[in-house]
């Protein structure tokens, strides 16, 4: 990997002579690099999942969020480094402050991913900050409805159906493109994030714990942690789905 | 736009929208006229205007305009319970008579006031921003009633030493996990805790009531009742009122619930009252 682009990706203002800015690619390869991280709109929200692999015994069940609450009705799930993560979900927590005390009304979900991937793209422009090396999925459920986004570490935001990012993103968008999502409701969905974030995980026998978050009509239109016994059921359902996909193999 | 802060500035206190300094500088008030909006470009100064309003364009609150009358609330055995009318006056004009007096803050903590009902939306504002943060650090810690008591007094002195107060009398009820807790905060910063707490006319009204009938471990039952004979009273003697109330629990095991709007059984045909001078000295 190194010596691809020598002298041309020592500093994110320097182009390269085929055009690419290797710092923001590097960037980019450390959320690839990061444990997955998957985003579901339905018919009724949107589910976000993040597999955490546990570093150590010693770490308490439930620390290393991944997901954050940027307002009530906004969620964010962070891919590649946390720490940078934990920043831009902190610069969009003070978008949504700020859009609500301008404007009187939480703020829509596109408006907050625009202003998200500009932060974000701010810091691709100067030699003296790197690019942030994580990317966000961004769960929103406004007055248009349930929406999800995803800003990448060169600041571009897009608006998806159903998205994937980190190590296994090949195999879950795989398995994304298979399902019907317009048909199904979040609660179907959670169960379906769960298997493929199951599937997807290398087996190495390291240990992996689940966050998962919803934000749909029976959350309230509120961004919260999926219900214990709904997560708990998901995963017997996947590790279920899992041994039989072993048994036919 | 930028947003301009209102809130946890630490040059202005809490709650105060201003301009960048809260005392102006002898720099700023030594300036000549700018032209701007009261000021004509020609120089001369427009006539009947309160030359202090010059170099301030700040208003500061000198009296309320819609108002709301006395809350009160107790204590009993399983939480507390306070209670209010539903009327906003403007002026002695019973304009809006379905507002709500009460805010829910949180699962454990209600406010209600009386005063000015646009510095109470205010104080709402402020703490749905206290309770969004909450919500967002997700780590299942709510505002305690005895943080939210604290916080309202320190904003509402604050206001005051800038002669700029937020006109209210607020009564913040709710429970915490060492009992239920009551507490009121007047507009210039008074703050007190009790097992019942009143504002405004009820202080004169229901308090010799509560003083007589509440306690610590009385049922529900006996505790609507007195809330009921307390909202009575005050009906009665307050001509700034409506027969239309709401009353709202705080309890331990069920949270925050604010009721529907109700009404009480009031009489109007006491004949002392249909026929005042009948009965007076020298009438005939």
């Amino acid at each position: 990997m190194s010596g691809i682009g020598t002298g041309y990706d020592l500093s994110s203002t320097t182009y390269s002579p085929d055009g690419k800015v290797f710092q923001t690619e590097y960037a980019q390869k450390s959320v690839d690099n990061s444990s997955t991280v998957l985003g579901l709109k339905c018919k009724d929200g949107v589910v976000l999942a993040c597999e955490k692999l546990v570093l150590s015994k010693l770490l308490v069940e439930g620390s290393n969020r991944r997901i954050h609450n940027i307002d009530r009705h906004v969620g964010v799930a962070v891919a590649g480094l946390a720490p940078d993560g934990r920043m831009i979900a902190n610069r969009a927590w003070d978008e949504a402050a700020s859009y609500k005390r301008v404007y009187g009304e939480p703020i829509p979900g596109h408006v907050l991913c625009e202003r998200v991937g500009s932060y974000v793209h701010l810091f691709n422009l100067y030699w003296s900050l790197r690019p942030y090396g994580a990317t966000i999925l961004l769960a929103a459920y406004d007055k248009n409805g349930p929406a999800l986004y995803a800003v990448d570490p060169s600041g571009t935001s897009l608006r998806y159906f159903g998205t994937a990012v980190g190590k296994g993103r090949q195999a879950a968008k795989n398995e994304i493109e298979k399902l019907k999502l317009a048909e199904m409701t979040c609660r179907e969905a959670v169960v379906e994030a769960v298997k493929i974030l199951h599937k997807v995980h290398d087996e190495d026998g390291k240990k992996f714990e689940l966050e998962v978050s919803w934000v749909c009509e029976e959350s309230g239109k509120e961004h919260q942690r999926v219900p214990a016994d709904l997560l708990a059921d998901a995963e017997r359902q996947a590790k279920a789905a899992l041994e039989d996909s072993d048994m036919d193999d | 736009m930028l947003p301009r802060p209102t809130t946890h500035s630490k040059a202005l206190g809490p709650g105060v929208a201003g301009p960048e300094l809260a005392v102006a500088t002898s720099a700023v008030l030594d300036r000549p006229p700018q032209p701007g909006a009261h000021l004509p470009l020609s120089g001369a100064a427009p006539c009947a205007v309160d030359p202090a309003s010059l170099h301030d364009p700040r208003q500061h609150t000198k009296y309320p305009m819609v108002t709301g009358t006395s809350v009160m609330a107790i204590k009993y055995k399983d939480g507390v319970m306070l209670g209010c009318d539903m009327l906003a006056a403007y002026g002695s004009t019973k304009r809006y008579k379905t507002t709500q007096r009460m805010y829910r803050v949180n699962s454990k903590c209600v406010v209600a006031a009386g005063g000015e009902i646009s510095d109470f939306q205010h104080i709402c504002t402020l703490l749905d921003e206290l309770t969004t943060d909450d919500f967002r650090t997700d780590d299942g810690i709510e505002l305690t009633p005895q943080e939210v008591y604290a916080y309202l007094c320190r904003v509402l002195y604050n206001r005051r030493n800038k002669f700029d107060p937020l006109w209210n009398s607020l009564v913040v009820g709710g429970v915490a996990p060492d009992g239920s807790f009551l507490g009121m905060v007047g507009m210039i910063g008074t703050h007190y805790t009790d097992n019942h707490v009143t504002t405004g006319f009820a202080n004169q009204l229901a308090r010799p009531l509560f003083r007589e009938r509440q306690k610590d471990d009385m049922s529900e039952e006996e505790a609507l009742q007195l809330m009921y004979d307390a909202l009575k009273v005050c009906y009665y003697r307050d001509k700034q009122s409506i027969n239309k109330f709401q009353i709202a629990k705080v309890t331990h095991a069920a949270g925050v619930s604010i009721s529907e709007p109700f009404a009480l059984d009031v009489r109007w045909d006491y004949k002392k009252f249909a026929e005042p001078t009948k009965w007076a000295v020298g009438a005939w």
